[in-house]
């Protein structure tokens, strides 16, 4: 057996992960629109609760762009503020 | 004088005569106290995302206008007294916000509908 052979107990991860982004920075977004519902609604899950930066990819000063245009939304009834299965 | 977006609820038991002279009310009510109306969109009927007053339809009404920073106090007043609005918002746009309702009202595709497809 060759000396510098190195064999290990579990696979190695090889494929590597897509790195997320934040979408309002790639594609210039300057300002969320809260009319706009169903852009929102990329942001929510199924009850219609923010989702994490871990999740999305934002950056913090557009997360909070999103949120603030989520609850102006929630405010106008244009989006619930508890249901289920929103999309 | 400031940019702002007022979204107005009135209940759906309006007709369209009275839906019509609201709007005209307000928007009066914006070029009295010296500022200009910039675009106006109604809606129309719409379904709540909840039911507000009883009432799970509602004529959604936009209003962009530009005025000065203490008309906002006076225009809340009356639309709080007013009993067909069911709720209201005002909101100021910043110049990206301009930017945006400008490019959506001339019918460009905004960015941030690309993005959706995106």
């Amino acid at each position: 057996m060759a000396k510098n052979e190195i064999k290990y107990l579990t696979a190695i991860k090889t494929d590597k992960r897509v790195k997320k982004f934040c979408r309002f920075k790639k594609y210039g977004i300057r300002y969320i629109d809260y009319k706009d519902v169903e852009f929102l609604k990329k942001f929510l899950n199924e009850q219609g609760k923010l989702l994490p930066r871990r999740l999305t990819g934002n950056s913090l000063k557009f997360q909070r762009k999103v949120s603030d245009a989520v609850k102006k939304a929630r405010q106008m009834a244009l989006l619930p503020y508890v249901t289920d299965l929103l999309k | 004088m400031n940019n702002y977006e007022l979204m107005v609820i009135f209940t759906p038991v309006l007709s369209d005569d009275e839906f019509k002279s609201q709007q005209k009310k307000i928007a009066k009510m914006v070029t009295e106290a010296g500022g200009t109306v910039v675009a106006e969109n109604a809606w129309g009927l719409k379904s709540l995302a909840y039911p507000i007053a009883k009432k799970t339809t509602g004529l959604y009404w936009v209003l962009e206008y530009s005025a000065a920073a203490d008309f906002n106090e006076k225009l809340k007043t009356q639309l709080l007294r007013d009993e067909t609005v069911l709720r209201h918002l005002c909101t100021k746009l910043d110049k990206y916000a301009v930017e945006y309702n400008a490019r959506k009202r001339s019918g460009v595709k905004s960015y941030q509908q690309k993005a959706v497809e995106a």
